[in-house]
């Protein structure tokens, strides 16, 4: 019983390492789409699917490359939107210093709670970020400034560096996708980067990673921070565009909501959580008429996901074409 | 400290788990450039004693020293990068990256901490010569681009060895480097070890005694926790109350 026999088909085939040209052919291209997109569709949808894609590739980022599950990423989002709309209202900051301090913001708070959850591992990681969201979504509702049940509405959008007014809503739009595009590219190279190759050494396997003189909890905080500073910039952006922050945006369903985009589109893909985004977005816009039932057919698609295409779209198109996307 | 050239030594190391004592009282003693085998019957804590040693698992009581340091109280990561690397009993490799980037990930640590995001894993390049010679080393060249996943489990070893050469540790732990492979395997592993350990310390949990004693010149047995008999092959296979302990089942 000779176990020697090399599986010749092994070698060559898998290779992965020779470069990722389509994944940057797929960005260029994903830019060009989008930059003309409002010629078709509607820019407050638009900017709608930016903004939660952004989210998504957030929170992406945590649980496709670091392999952590946080279940508490609305409260990222909803501080951020807070933040802004407090910012650029009752201060009257410009919108482009109204989001910068919203992801400071989040970033901070990312600081906070990812200290507290990373000495976790698995469904208790999970567990943990949720019930720090769920204790700032009872603050929040309590908070004076943040206009309880009614959230901080008609929030100014403002001039960008005081000379482009942004209430016009393509003008809006350019600065949403530019938005959306630097912090996409920001993930892209954080993926692509050496402390990227330490992130998914860490998911792939945590003790060897220690092992070879990583201090993983080190890089897990700095990950989670990065990832909650980029959902802080997807929220307070959303809350300049919809001029409305609001308790939605920190409800506990908007953290399912975000491992809904990035389950739909593929976990651990660069486009998955954009796509995922789009889809779910459309849904509840196209399918708003429904009312209470749109969470229903949400279900439905999480469940078909979980059981038919566990890659999720582009995590299945990327198997087929054998190409990381 | 003249004379004395030991290169890891343990006093009184004990680790309770709610009253279960696993390992007892262990005063071990490596020598440098010595490969040193710690056997024993299951559950006799050699894994738990290798998880102490590299502070995965903090000792009830006892002291460490490491070249006549005290690092009972470091974390497991400041282990690592003193120099003791240790391999697990189960393969540990990076499943979804290449076995060139597995070894590299190992390299990087030498430009320090990588908290870099905004920079291109490019500037990685740099470690791929080095990479491909280590994967040479251990005959594994052909697969540098192949998701280490997919290797076969004898080469997924080879590839760990590998990235734990790659830190150029100064004592090398392994947990059992040929539980489960064929003859085959075993034998081109063990071959392997024989030659990495080569200007370096190897301590070994091994259950395949003609693997220990082809290549260990000391033994420490391990038995509930404490230690039994120490010395070399032909010592410890004569001391009756091993033979009892753990050859005995050969025997009769």
């Amino acid at each position: 019983m000779a176990v020697g026999s090399e599986p010749a088909v092994l070698a060559p085939v898998a290779a992965t390492g020779h470069g990722l040209r389509h994944q940057r052919l797929g960005i260029a291209l994903l830019a060009a789409l989008l930059a003309v997109a409002p010629l078709f569709l509607y820019p407050v949808f638009l900017m709608k699917v930016l903004c939660f894609a952004l989210f998504a590739c957030a929170f992406n980022l945590l649980i496709g490359y670091v392999g952590l599950l946080s279940f508490g990423h609305a409260a990222f989002f909803g501080t951020a939107a807070y933040a802004a709309g407090h910012a650029a209202k009752v201060w009257g900051l410009s919108p482009e210093l109204a989001v910068l301090f919203a992801t400071a913001c989040s970033a901070a708070l990312g600081l906070v709670f990812g200290w507290l959850a990373i000495r976790r591992q698995g469904i208790y990681f999970a567990m943990i970020t949720l019930a720090l969201a769920q204790m700032l979504y009872f603050f929040y509702l309590q908070a004076p400034f943040t206009g309880g049940e009614d959230g901080i509405q008609a929030i100014p959008r403002g001039r960008l560096l005081g000379l482009v007014d942004l209430s016009h809503d393509l003008a809006m739009y350019g600065v949403v996708l530019v938005v959306f595009l630097g912090g996409f590219l920001l993930i892209y190279r954080t993926i692509h980067s050496p402390f990227g190759q330490v992130l998914k050494a860490i998911r792939e396997n945590e003790p060897r990673a220690v092992s070879l003189g990583y201090d993983t909890d080190r890089y897990k905080l700095a990950a989670f921070v990065l990832s909650a500073a980029l959902s802080g910039l997807a929220g307070g952006t959303k809350a300049i565009v919809f001029q409305l922050a609001s308790l939605t945006d920190v409800h506990w369903t908007m953290s399912g909501e975000v491992v809904l985009m990035a389950l739909v589109g593929g976990l651990g893909t660069v486009f998955g959580p954009v796509v995922g985004a789009a889809v779910v977005v459309s849904l509840q816009n196209y399918l708003a008429g429904l009312g209470h039932w749109v969470t229903i057919v949400q279900g439905c698609i999480f469940v078909a996901c979980v059981l038919a295409f566990r890659r999720g779209l582009v995590g299945e198109l990327a198997r087929l074409i054998r190409r990381p996307l | 400290m003249a004379g004395d050239d030991a290169i890891l030594e343990t006093e009184g190391l004990t680790k309770e788990f709610r009253g279960f004592v696993a390992v007892r009282d262990v005063a071990l003693r490596v020598r440098r450039g010595a490969v040193h085998a710690l056997i024993g019957p299951n559950g006799a804590g050699k894994t738990t004693c290798f998880n102490l040693l590299t502070k995965f698992l903090q000792p009830t009581a006892g002291r460490i020293l490491f070249e006549g340091r005290d690092i009972t109280g470091l974390r497991p990561a400041q282990v690592a990068l003193l120099g003791i690397v240790r391999s697990f009993q189960i393969s540990a490799v990076f499943g979804h990256l290449t076995a060139l980037e597995n070894v590299r990930v190992a390299l990087q640590r030498k430009r320090g901490e990588s908290f870099d995001f905004w920079r291109s894993e490019k500037v990685l390049e740099r470690w791929n010569g080095r990479a491909r010679e280590l994967l040479d080393a251990v005959g594994i060249a052909a697969f540098a681009d192949v998701p280490a996943a997919e290797l076969p489990y004898g080469r997924k070893r080879a590839l760990e060895l590998a990235t734990t050469i790659a830190l150029e540790p100064r004592l090398m732990l392994l947990d059992e480097p040929t539980a489960g492979m064929g003859r085959e395997d075993v034998g081109r592993i063990t071959a392997l070890i024989r030659e990495v350990a080569k200007g370096r310390t190897v301590l070994m949990v091994e259950h395949n005694l003609a693997v220990v004693a082809d290549l260990c010149d000391t033994i420490t047995v391990l038995v509930r926790g404490e230690i039994l008999a120490e010395g070399d092959y032909a010592r410890i296979s004569a001391d009756p109350r091993v033979r009892e302990a753990y050859l005995g089942s050969e025997e009769g």
